[in-house]
């Protein structure tokens, strides 16, 4: 999809030369933006909201401000998508849920005014699992998004619209959200960069929260330099958010080609065992080769809990499902959104929320308000925190003498829409190589590494110790220049 | 004489005197329109986080020390998970005590004075941070029948949860103990302390047991008691509730009774059908709060004496009466004028007779708080030296001093201004004296022949002759020479 001469399918660190010198303008490359959503979104249905109006304008702003000599910032003219779960003033945020149809944020997220700074156009909200919570954007209350590579198949979840757009070039660079795996997964299903930054990089003030502790806003983009362009406009401390990291912030663009001579690849055996389809194994280890090949010493290291798909999903899903039950709570119908209204008070929330929330956001309310219940906390929340505890030192011990870790992101490519809507546990297991990062805090990457025989994408997943992105994206240039980027 | 023992437990909400909100830059204001003091946080928005108000730590922490707690170097926010339409996110960010759980302040105490006029020990159980609920308002005007509307602007505000141990025996006690508690709120800046604005709130757990009995009955929560006067009244009404329930040889059951102060009893509250399970855990949106010694060293040394301290210190050191120091106690900002008067070298009960009397009566008058009276200490203890030194009678004193209260001037000026200086000078009074000596001979000779109630109305005539200027000693000496 998308013919690759035209602006839309450019990256994005060739257009911004083009639209500082002058030589193309903001508006055309938004237009071009505008015009493949409109030609193929009907298919791809990865935009829930298309701000036409405002992106030109914001366009059209970009070419003034060129014109009279302003800073236009280190994103000018260059179209980013949002997931729909990100705040933007003035603009509808449905998290893909029928329990927001209306809402409309009366101020931005961080990352947003970060992105209006830097002169970035935004075009648009992304489709999305309802309200982050799924791994194949089948729980998205405006249905499905369809995997520009084979359009029968799932774009991944749950930022699958983010992925997708990307790819498709609906857009030049997105951003999405990772709780569990939601950027990489997606990322690699759909044959797109997508980085998942360490807990705390980047704010999370104006994420409509799933699970705050997991949860991390992220870049994805069709090649690595513009993955890390635009992480490099959107991390960094937060006043507004507590839990943001107050570090200094190196940016990493300008060392993303340095290589990986001196690195030492962690490679997790647990990683690579039964349940791994062949091809994607195959695929994986290419690029592991392709880092060797470019001087990194390779090492087989061993992860037993976090490496471990009983430990990892089951506190994973302890620990989210948890959080996530009270931070929707919010959902009442009582000063926005949706409200049904039911014979009395305790009536009326049940009213909105059953008829709100879909089926997985029931299912995940219901999980984690059980496991916060009297009696049952010891034995969940708490001892799935402990898992966590043992999950993080795992990846500390082998951090000690590796650089980064390489490993699959999933289990398998992209799997056909409507095959694992009804059995959950199955969808779960596609977050088994992704949810131990999110438990850990720790940074990681998807970038693509071939193709399937099928011509479906598959990614490798690169992880880092905390605040070590700019590894990542070291390792994932010299992937993405040696392995087969399918894009 | 009752055969029971009362057992009264107390949870005291003091809203802390901040300027903005626990976890927003929205103001902490009361008696706005409503949902003009939010922000996207108090509304409860998709996407906002909670960033710690920093002065919330450090006031609650400043009450902790003032009655003697334990503060905890390392403590966290929980979420109170409920459903309810003033809690705009569902859960409420509170702390919590369990087992693996300590909140800000822990222990302490303070201290009663019972019956028989001994003191008795009340010990805290904790003192802990949470933000306020919103205020649900159903019967105003403007909220259509069968309708109920929401007021965020509370939502937030930062409050003190001070927790008693069941150490309280009588609705007498508890009432001192909630003073007391207000008392140190108010003297440390920690609370304005303001009842009738809601900033401090009392519920309490009352159980009875057989006199001599060690076990704990079955207790009741008694809500809604919005005065000290009204905590007292609805503990002694639930008491005897109490009393004839187990005389009756019924059963008392748990359960929470609402106050009702125009009724003078208590009602029980509408049973919620919802379990008590508030799922309690850490919120993630927040990190640990973390104190080190040095902030808790510094938060100890600001606090200023307490007022039991400070009423011991002017009875024993100063030499007032119990009634004197109580009253000049009664706030900080009285003891602390009062302390600026004596402090420059005015004698403690002169300035207290001052301070009590006619700075006392000059704020009720003026219906001001003492801050903004603009007589300075320096200004009063300047003119009760204008006294001492004979320049101005005490009479004269008092008409200078409202007018100080008025003009904030010094009173010389006023003095000087009003030409109100004390005639001493014997030769300048002898000619007023024999003056009036021939205008009223009859009463003269009464005086001579010994009546000594005409000693009084020639003073009388001798002050309105001199505008009052006269020194009263130096007149009457003139007199009883005269008359001999």
């Amino acid at each position: 999809m998308g013919e690759s001469n035209e602006l839309n399918a450019r990256s994005a660190h060739e257009l911004l030369p083009l639209i500082l010198k002058g030589e193309i303008t903001a508006l055309v490359v938004c237009e071009a933006v505008l015009s493949a959503i409109d030609a193929q979104d009907a298919e791809v249905n990865a935009y829930i909201t298309v701000d036409k109006e405002g992106a030109l304008a914001q366009a059209d702003s970009v070419d003034k401000r060129l014109a009279n000599g302003e800073d236009v910032g280190p994103l000018a003219g260059i179209p980013v998508a949002l997931k729909d779960l990100i705040c933007t003033q003035g603009l509808l945020t449905t998290c893909g849920s029928n329990i927001l149809p209306d809402f409309v944020p009366p101020y931005d997220a961080t990352v947003t005014q970060r992105l209006r700074h830097a002169g970035a156009v935004i075009p648009g909200k992304l489709n999305m699992d309802e309200f982050a919570m799924g791994s194949s954007n089948e729980n998205s209350a405006r249905g499905p998004v369809r995997n520009p590579h084979a359009t029968d198949r799932v774009a991944g979840g749950s930022s699958g619209g983010s992925a997708a757009a990307v790819a498709a070039n609906e857009t030049v660079l997105a951003l999405g959200s990772d709780t569990g795996g939601s950027i990489r997964q997606p990322a690699s299903f759909c044959g797109v960069v997508g980085l998942k930054p360490t807990y705390g990089r980047v704010s999370r003030y104006g994420l409509v929260a799933y699970a705050s502790s997991l949860d991390q806003i992220g870049p994805l983009g069709r090649n690595v330099t513009d993955t890390a362009l635009l992480y490099d406009v959107i991390a960094g401390h937060d006043k507004s958010d507590a839990t943001s990291a107050d570090l200094a912030f190196e940016p990493t663009l300008p060392s993303i080609n340095k290589g990986v001579e001196d690195f030492v690849v962690g490679v997790p055996t647990e990683y690579f065992a039964e349940g791994l389809d062949a091809e994607v194994r195959a695929r994986v280890e290419q690029g592991i080769a392709a880092l060797e090949a470019a001087g990194a010493t390779t090492r087989e290291v061993s992860l037993p809990v976090a490496g471990h798909p009983d430990y990892v999903i089951a506190s994973y899903y302890v620990v989210a499902t948890g959080e996530a039950s009270s931070n929707l709570s919010r959902f009442d119908g009582v000063k926005y959104g949706l409200r049904v209204e039911g014979e009395d008070l305790g009536d009326t929330y049940c009213c909105t929320r059953s008829a709100g929330f879909g089926d997985e956001v029931k299912r995940r309310i219901m999980l984690g308000t059980y496991a916060l219940s009297a009696g049952y906390y010891d034995a969940y929340y708490l001892k799935a925190q402990r898992v966590r505890t043992l999950i993080k030192q795992d990846f500390e011990r082998v951090f000690e003498d590796c650089d980064v870790l390489a490993a699959p992101v999933a289990p398998t490519p992209a799997f056909r829409i409507g095959e694992k809507v009804d059995d959950p546990l199955q969808m779960y297991l596609s977050d088994i190589y992704t949810v131990a990062v999110n438990l850990a805090g720790i940074p990681g990457i998807s970038v693509p590494c071939g193709a399937s025989s099928e011509g479906l994408p598959i990614g490798l997943q690169l992880l880092a110790p905390p605040f070590e992105e700019s590894r990542l994206f070291r390792a994932a240039r010299v992937v993405e220049s040696e392995g087969g980027s399918t894009t | 004489m009752s055969d029971f023992e009362t057992v009264i437990g107390l949870e005291v909400h003091a809203q802390l005197a901040t300027r903005t909100k626990i976890f927003s830059g929205a103001l902490v204001s009361f008696g706005d329109e409503p949902n003009t003091n939010v922000t996207p946080l108090c509304l409860g928005l998709p996407g906002t986080l909670p960033v710690l108000n920093r002065q919330v730590v450090e006031l609650s922490m400043r009450m902790g020390l003032a009655v003697g707690c334990t503060i905890q170097t390392r403590s966290r926010f929980l979420r109170k998970n409920y459903f309810y339409p003033d809690l705009p996110k569902g859960y409420q960010i509170s702390q919590y005590q369990s087992n693996n759980e300590m909140p800000l302040a822990t222990g302490g105490g303070i201290e009663v004075v019972t019956a028989d006029g001994g003191t008795r020990f009340i010990r805290l159980v904790r003192i802990h941070m949470e933000e306020d609920a919103g205020k649900s308002i159903h019967d105003e005007p403007f909220v259509p029948p069968g309708e109920s509307m929401v007021d965020y602007n509370r939502t937030g505000v930062p409050l003190i949860e001070i927790v008693s141990e069941p150490d309280i025996r009588t609705p007498e006690e508890a009432s001192q103990f909630v003073n007391r508690l207000r008392e140190i709120l108010v003297y440390t800046g920690v609370s304005e302390g303001d009842m009738e604005k809601g900033h401090v709130r009392i519920d309490a757990n009352v159980s009875i047991r057989p006199v001599g009995s060690e076990e704990l009955g079955v207790k009741v929560e008694v809500k809604n008691m919005n005065s000290v006067r009204n905590c007292q009244r609805a503990l002694e009404v639930e008491i005897d509730r109490q009393i004839d329930v187990v005389n009756s040889g019924r059963e008392i059951i748990q359960q929470t009774m609402l106050f009702d102060p125009v009724r003078e009893d208590v009602r029980p509250m509408r049973t919620k059908e919802a379990s008590d399970d508030y799922r309690y855990f850490p919120d993630p949106d927040l990190v640990p709060i973390v104190v080190d010694q040095p902030w808790i060293d510094r938060v100890q040394s600001q606090i200023p004496e307490l007022p039991a301290a400070k009423r011991e210190r002017f009875e024993s050191d100063l030499n007032l009466s119990q009634d004197q120091a109580d009253v000049l106690t009664a706030d900080r900002q009285t003891a602390d004028y009062f302390e600026a008067v004596i402090a420059v070298g005015v004698e403690p009960a002169t300035a207290a007779n001052w301070v009590q009397g006619d700075v006392l009566r000059t704020l009720n008058e003026a219906k001001i708080e003492i801050d903004q009276l603009r007589a300075t200490p320096a200004q009063l203890a300047a003119l009760i030296h204008l006294i001492d030194n004979g320049t101005i009678s005490a009479n004269v004193a008092r008409k200078v001093f409202a007018e100080m209260a008025s003009t904030g001037d010094d009173p010389s000026d006023i003095v000087e201004r009003q030409g109100l200086v004390q005639i001493s000078d014997e030769s300048a009074l002898e000619t007023t004296v024999d003056e009036l000596i021939a205008a009223h001979p009859d009463e003269f000779a009464r005086l001579k022949e010994g009546d000594k109630k005409l000693q009084g109305f020639f003073m009388g005539q001798i002050m309105k002759a001199t505008k009052g200027q006269a020194n009263p000693k130096i007149a009457s000496q003139l007199l009883a020479q005269k008359a001999q």
